[in-house]
């Protein structure tokens, strides 16, 4: 079916079919480039150790005991993350998108924030919350005396879980929630008319429009948990290891790069198993007309409607807010009390050495990285997502191959980039295009995702109406699409714009000394001795907190065109 | 009603989507990544090179820092730019040079220390050179005959101790590691992972060259049932788990010599006495090194750089800057170094050459030991 939509005039140009195969050798080329060659080099490299491809390795790290634990601890704990934080985080789509209430706004730009944050400020936030002196613990001292058990989750998988739903609680919610806010509720209100039970009009009605989102949104989360590095080392202890863990001991540690490149390749193998799981959820899509974003919110009306937004706004309190709140407030101590005095020292410019970090500087490179990679992954990820949702296999096979770079290791990328990204004609060394480009890789698969099931939902008769009335491709998809997809768009400029800003694997590599970025600066921070830098890093974490927070509810607020009324 | 601005805003944005995906002329967009050019990389490329002045670039960890004024004064007197380019920890620096070896990623590289010096050695990374300035410096730092590097910095790796804590509790301070064993000590180390942490990695090497390659692992078994605790990294370890700088319950941790002056240095007002202490019987001799990488073009002025590094202007900026020690003798110390840090004159110490034959079985065999 629909096939005509490409078959629009009996002449095909050359330029018309360059610019038909366009959506596909865009995102190609860069996964090519930026992926394919960086990855394939170092694991090639790994392979080849005398120069001759020895695979002897292969069987003896796979039949490894050792291996085989982390392997399988990986595995489940992605899953369990996964799980846990689609349990979370659906309720709280639903009370993000379709319940209107006071701060709303404020709370869908701040379940942002988690993602740019480095690891180590978030695993200390948590270490603070999860460990014996938490408030948690004060007040069951203060309810039931000094003979309350204390409740110490320091250097447990419940603390790993945890802060994975802290950080991917945004990827459920925005992604799920950009589609649910645009189904039409009459369709839960036809289905409730005729007697149906919420549950019952949830599971007939909204579940299998939703699916391709919730499964979009899964296998984000669990590529991201699958990788996870931080979390695990410092919440979870040094025993517990993940292959990215393993992956990065053997490439930045020990230099055993036929170990890391065995590793490598069994993280590439279980992420494209996940993929093509994936895929299969992904195969049956529903088409349904979709409604702008105001006109399906309305408040809470019942006891029960309210206790539901009263649950969820606890859960977002307690595990994206409060471990926000600790930063904030470690950056406000001072000297037994409290005030501006680490602020003020990061702003009073008393450090004058080369890498001093002034954080106008730290924050202006911060955005001015993150625009940039948010543009090439809007581009890269826009392509793909328009091929994606023509019919036809190689678009499926494309949008599946721009996930893979979020479940690979971020020290097989960054070193890959090293190697690869050295000789001419892409002699790459130094350069500042590294940065967005790297950051560009994790972000695209955000833009596609949220681009793709509004993309995929957009009636084909509307476009063919179009086309009949003598609209060519481009004002079609002018006209058409645009409208349509524009909220998706910014909400996808949010998404990888927020998700450069913190990324930090690689752009630790990549940035040269004199351009540090807010989490760079940080980072510097954390690495000294001394209660004031302590305190500036903390201070700095809460500035990254609010320029995030703004420029996501920013997006959030701007209107394109006028969306929904076709 | 929406406002005209907040349109146009979020309509420049799709448009440039549009332009990309759907613009007829396949030859403006056949560039994988257009956009960089719009978006202000103007104002952060590197300043090009100019005819008069070289430009090398510096490969370093990223605890690498140097006073603005002195490196500007290098610049002016030379005509060589500098340009820095941290590439991770100590570990992965010297990783990254030995991997791109062949299109290497600077001239000059500064933190390859003695615990991996083997290995960059083994690698051949290095052009020799022979500073006339090492007169000036300590020989005892000088570790390759060849003069493949040149010591440029000392800092210990100590245990430090939090002064309120031993004083209010009346517990004695250990002045051995074997006395961290004891039951007083219960619960009260904090380490880091040698896999993951330099720091961690050098008082794993401390104890074994303090036990011995057949007692090292007794001491470590015995440090776990007397409930010592690891972190990752050494930010987790001295903010979240030493009692005196944290939230944490740990007097004791693993830091440096220079962390005491660092903590009077960054406090307001200072104190007379700084909150922690150094272990001495635990220091273990860090120093690093800069070597000329091969295959630079500009060896020239790599060695003058070199010169740089361990010249007097350098050398006395480098207690504030990234919190070690000169290597030269007539450099002087700030005076809160002066007042406050304690260099051993005699720490524990490994040969770089012992240090690359065991340092992988050695963590290989803690880790076993401790985490699993």
């Amino acid at each position: 079916m629909d096939r005509g939509l490409d078959e629009h005039g009996p002449a095909v140009t050359l330029r018309e079919r360059a610019a038909r195969w366009l959506p596909f050798t865009v995102p190609a080329l860069f996964l090519a480039v930026f992926f394919v060659l960086p990855a394939g080099t170092i694991v090639l490299t790994g392979l080849r150790p005398e120069g001759r491809l020895d695979l002897g390795t292969l069987p003896r790290v796979l039949s490894d005991p050792g291996t085989l634990r982390v392997a399988w601890f990986t595995l489940w704990q992605a899953a369990a993350s996964t799980a846990l934080t689609l349990v979370l985080g659906l309720p709280g789509a639903y009370a993000l998108t379709r319940l209107r209430f006071r701060g709303r706004a404020a709370l869908r730009a701040a379940v942002m924030v988690p993602f740019v944050l480095p690891t180590v400020v978030v695993g200390s936030a948590f270490l603070a919350l999860l460990g014996p002196r938490s408030p948690v613990n004060a007040a069951s001292v203060a309810l039931l005396g000094e003979a309350a058990p204390t409740l110490d989750l320091r250097r447990t998988v419940t603390a790993i879980l945890l802060a994975h739903v802290f950080f991917n609680y945004a990827v459920v919610v925005r992604s799920v929630g950009g589609l649910w806010e645009h189904l039409d509720p009459r369709l839960e209100d036809a289905a409730r008319t005729l007697g149906a039970s919420r549950w019952r009009v949830f599971r007939e009605v909204s579940w299998p429009l939703l699916r391709p989102a919730v499964a979009s949104s899964a296998a984000i989360v669990f590529l991201f948990t699958f990788t996870s590095f931080g979390v695990v080392l410092i919440l979870g202890g040094p025993g517990r290891a993940t292959i990215e863990v393993e992956i990065y001991r053997a490439t930045v540690q020990l230099l055993n790069l036929p170990l890391a490149s065995v590793l490598a390749l069994l993280q590439l193998a279980a992420v494209t198993a996940a993929l093509v799981a994936y895929g299969r959820l992904q195969r049956r899509v529903t088409r349904q007309p979709l409604r702008s974003a105001g006109s399906t919110a309305r408040p809470p009306r019942t006891v029960g409607e309210r206790l539901f937004l009263a649950v969820n706004l606890a859960v977002i309190v307690l595990l994206v807010l409060a471990p926000l709140l600790v930063l904030v407030e470690r950056s406000l101590a001072v000297d037994g009390g409290y005030g501006f005095a680490h602020y003020r020292a990061l702003f009073s410019d008393q450090r004058s050495t080369v890498l001093a970090v002034a954080p106008l500087e730290a924050i202006r490179n911060s955005v001015v990285f993150g625009l940039a990679a948010a543009l090439v992954a809007l581009v890269v990820g826009g392509c793909a997502a328009t091929a994606a949702s023509r019919p036809g296999r190689a678009g499926r096979v494309l949008d599946r191959a721009l996930m893979l770079p979020l479940g690979t290791s971020a020290a097989t990328v960054g070193f890959g980039f090293l190697l690869a990204l050295a000789r001419p004609p892409l002699d790459l060394r130094g350069s500042l295009l590294l940065v967005p480009a790297a950051q560009a890789l994790i972000a695209t698969p955000f833009v596609v995702r949220t681009l793709l099931p509004v993309l995929r939902s957009i009636d084909q008769r509307l476009r063919d109406a179009a086309a009949t009335l003598g609209a060519t491709p481009r004002r079609v998809w002018r006209e058409v699409d645009l409208p349509i997809v524009g909220r998706a768009v910014l909400a996808a400029v949010g998404f990888s714009f927020a998700i450069a800003v913190g990324e930090f694997g690689a752009t630790v590599f990549l940035a040269r000394g004199q351009t540090p970025t807010m989490p760079v600066a940080i980072f510097r921070l954390l690495g000294r001795p001394g209660v004031a830098n302590f305190g500036q890093a903390m201070a700095m974490s809460t500035i990254l907190m609010f320029v995030t927070a703004s420029a996501v509810a920013v997006l959030d607020r701007l209107r394109v065109g006028q969306v929904g009324r076709f | 009603m929406r406002t005209r601005a907040r349109t146009l805003a979020g309509a420049t944005a799709l448009a440039m989507l549009a332009a990309a995906c759907q613009q007829q002329d396949p030859a403006a967009i056949d560039d994988p990544e257009p956009t960089e050019d719009e978006t202000g990389a103007d104002d952060m490329s590197p300043p090009p090179d100019t005819i008069e002045q070289t430009t090398l670039v510096l490969m370093t960890h990223d605890s690498f820092d140097v006073d603005e004024e002195v490196l500007a004064a290098f610049t002016d007197e030379s005509g060589i730019g500098v340009d820095l380019a941290p590439a991770g920890d100590a570990g992965a620096t010297v990783n990254q040079a030995i991997l791109t070896r062949d299109a290497p990623l600077g001239d000059v590289l500064f933190g390859v220390d003695n615990t991996f010096l083997s290995r960059a050695l083994e690698a051949d990374l290095f052009v020799a050179y022979e500073s006339p300035e090492l007169e000036q410096v300590d020989e005892q730092f000088v570790l390759d005959d060849e003069h493949r590097v040149t010591p440029v910095t000392r800092g210990d790796v100590c245990l430090n101790y939090d002064r309120a804590w031993f004083e209010e509790n009346d517990v004695p301070l250990p002045d051995d590691l074997a006395d961290l064993t004891d039951e007083a000590y219960a619960g009260r180390l904090a380490v880091m992972n040698p896999a993951t942490s330099s720091p961690g990695l050098a008082f794993l090497l401390a104890t074994v060259e303090r036990f011995g390659e057949d007692g090292y692992l007794d001491f470590w078994e015995a440090l776990v049932d007397n409930d010592v605790l690891v972190t990752d990294g050494w930010s987790e370890a001295y903010y979240d788990e030493f009692s005196a700088t944290g939230e944490g319950d740990r007097p004791l941790v693993v830091s440096y010599a220079s962390s005491p002056p660092a903590e009077v240095y960054y406090a307001d007002p200072p104190p007379d006495e700084a909150p922690t202490g150094v272990i001495e019987a635990s220091c273990f001799r860090q120093v690093e090194f800069a070597g000329i990488l091969q295959g630079t073009e500009h060896e020239a002025e790599a060695r003058l750089l070199i010169d740089f590094l361990i010249g007097p202007e350098f050398q006395e900026q480098l207690p504030l800057t990234m919190f070690v020690f000169p290597v030269r003798t007539d450099a002087s110390l700030p005076e809160v170094f002066e007042t406050h840090a304690v260099l051993p004159d005699d720490p524990l110490e490994l040969a770089p050459e012992t240090i690359g034959e065991g340092r992988d079985a050695w963590i290989e065999a803690w880790t076993s030991t401790v985490l699993r």
